[in-house]
């Protein structure tokens, strides 16, 4: 195991000033009659969930398909509205229109999971990179800001002139990093961002995504289905099923020590090169 | 891989066109019964064009020489009114997306059943809709009785894929091939429905040709595996050799990457640098040597076979001498 070493060491216990807040935030869809299984008339996504982020940290929200880490992650940067409960970003209550919303796109960005469908394919990436800087109306030379980012997350400046389907998963998503940091913003969301790429070119973006919220001073929130993932980029880490935070703590003792059954189950399935080829095999 | 005396599937030589860009080359892959075979590289390297040759379902625009034998019957050549026949009863597939799979304006039960309709291998429409009551049990769907009469979208995204298993296994084929059939799944979906893709070919003996980018899940499943990239196999050999001891240096450079191992140089994670190149933009020579920290002079000539003629080896010039991961 010795070259697996935690990237972080230690976790320290959050400092800093809180960044996001969450109150006991509840989100609930109406549904029609889809039931095989029994009727389902509203869908319960968040149940009451609270949680704070401090500045600078790296949190890591992790659970499965259905479990509510997309809801809660867009809730906060302002996509969705919860049914009820508060969700604050440096003291300020994320509430209103799209436009009542700007200040929030000035300090928060998300990037999402599908870098194809998160970029406009009949725009240039330039353009794409530059797209929040015309929105917010921010001042300043863009075609020397995208240049800058497009360096920052390593692609050429040639980049700049052509179209996304030009460009692998990897490099896509790149492009995606770049567009969200374009703003210059304090927080960044990121939404399974490796989950669709290969493994080879998840590491890379991972090294990205690292080595930026080190030098621009990021709080990131990171949403995964795979902890082994969270675990090298976030130190504290919140585990949800059902709509509920079941287990928080430092990444690496929730990953090596988990409490909670069903962070147990979820750790034992992620399946590992190295424990199949150690241990029994884990199917068959 | 290995010396197989009756192979179910066996591939040799097999080589792939399009007018312009050559997409696959002198691909050479063998399974015996029972056995399990991974096929691994990154999107892009030619996994699913050489499943696709295998099953007979490569596009009018391409062009394949070599030789694909399944039992005692060549399939390259094979005219399609024949290949349908084979289709689905000696060789199924079991694809990525379950959605696209299944025909969402028909019942799960007819689709299960339809298949042994259309290869005969049921005597009637009544024994057929029993049969797929008890397959679909097999892979442990709730309540299979009253699972027959609903759709598609009424599933969830890993019960959907079981039921395409169900249909996939139905004329118990000789092989199946499985086309990264749990990328998109939850992780605690995905570890039941591999046990039960294996589960599934051990009862009927059947080989298994298992492609996918995630080399811990052909770990989990499989005995044997070839590693592909720039349309070829650069590697191949048993799962417990190859990724222990990589010679290549591309299934080094994947095995870090999916370890999430860090560098202790740099602190970061391993990866491969740059990406893979488009079809007909790999280099000459070694494939891999625009992308590998080894590549000299010597990797501008293609690097031969090293190890057995159509079993385990390696095409390398400069291989790791045996690292042992520990």
């Amino acid at each position: 195991m010795s070259s697996t070493v935690d990237l972080q060491g230690s976790a320290q216990p959050p400092q800093g000033e809180p960044v996001i807040e969450v109150e006991d935030v509840r989100r609930v869809y109406g549904r029609p009659r889809s039931g095989l299984f029994g009727k389902a008339a509203s869908v319960t996504a968040l149940d009451g969930v609270s949680l704070t982020v401090h500045r600078g940290e790296k949190l890591g929200i992790v659970g499965e398909s259905g479990c509510g880490k997309s809801t809660l992650l867009r809730i906060v940067a302002g996509l969705h509205r919860p049914t009820s409960g508060r969700v604050r970003v440096e003291g300020r209550e994320v509430t209103g229109s799209d436009r009542d919303l700007a200040w929030l796109r000035r300090r928060l960005q998300v990037v999402f999971q599908d870098p194809m469908s998160s970029l406009d394919p009949r725009m240039r990436v330039g353009d794409i990179i530059a797209e929040p800087l015309v929105g917010l109306r921010v001042e300043g030379d863009h075609r020397a800001r995208v240049a800058e980012l497009l360096e920052a997350v390593g692609l050429d400046a040639e980049a700049a002139e052509r179209y996304p389907h030009m460009f692998s998963g990897g490099q896509r998503q790149r492009i995606s990093i770049a567009r969200a940091l374009a703003p210059r913003p304090q927080v960044l969301l990121a939404d399974e961002p490796v989950s669709a790429l290969d493994v080879s070119v998840r590491a890379q973006v991972l090294n990205v995504v690292e080595r930026l919220v080190a030098d621009l001073d990021l709080t990131l929130v990171f949403v995964s289905h795979d902890l082994s993932v969270v675990r090298h980029v976030c130190e504290r880490v919140v585990v949800m099923t059902r709509g509920r935070i079941v287990e928080e703590g430092p990444t690496e003792q929730v990953y090596t020590h988990p409490r909670h059954d069903y962070t147990k189950a979820l750790v034992a399935a992620v399946p590992s090169v190295r424990r199949a080829l150690t241990e029994e095999r884990g199917v068959g | 891989m290995s010396t197989v005396v009756d192979p179910v599937l066996r591939v040799r030589d097999l080589t792939i066109r399009t007018r312009s860009v050559e997409l696959l080359r002198g691909v050479d892959l063998t399974i015996g019964r029972g056995e399990r075979v991974g096929l691994i590289g990154e999107s892009g390297s030619g996994k699913s064009i050489t499943s696709l040759a295998i099953m007979g379902l490569l596009p009018d625009n391409v062009q394949a020489t070599g030789s694909v034998r399944l039992g005692e019957r060549e399939l390259l050549g094979t005219p399609e009114r024949e290949l349908a026949r084979v289709r689905g009863r000696d060789v199924a597939m079991v694809f990525q997306e379950p959605m696209t799979a299944l025909n969402p304006t028909m019942r799960i039960g007819d689709q299960v059943a339809e298949a042994m309709l259309i290869h005969h291998t049921q005597p009637s429409r009544a024994a057929a809709a029993d049969r797929a009551i008890e397959l679909l049990e097999a892979v442990r769907l709730p309540d299979p009785k009253a699972l027959v009469r609903a759709y598609p979208h009424q599933l969830s995204g890993g019960q959907r894929q079981r039921v395409v298993l169900a249909i996939a296994l139905a004329n118990d084929p000789a092989l199946l091939i499985c086309d990264e059939p749990t990328t998109a799944l939850d992780v605690t979906v995905q570890q039941l429905v591999l046990d039960l893709l294996v589960r599934g070919v051990e009862e009927r003996d059947a080989a298994m040709l298992f492609i996918t980018h995630d080399l811990a899940v052909v770990a989990n499943v499989c005995e044997q595996v070839a590693v592909m990239y720039g349309g070829r196999i650069v590697e191949a050999g048993p799962v417990n050799e190859v990724f222990r001891r990589p010679r290549h240096r591309y299934t080094q450079g994947l095995l870090a990457a999916s370890d999430l191992a860090v560098d202790p140089h740099s602190g970061q994670l391993r990866a491969i640098a740059g990406s893979v190149p488009a079809a007909g933009r790999f280099p000459e020579g070694c494939v891999f040597r625009s992308r590998c920290w080894k590549a000299t002079d010597q990797c501008r000539a293609e690097p031969p076979w090293t190890g057995a003629p159509h079993g385990p080896g390696y095409a390398c010039w400069h291989p790791a001498q045996s690292e042992v991961i520990t």
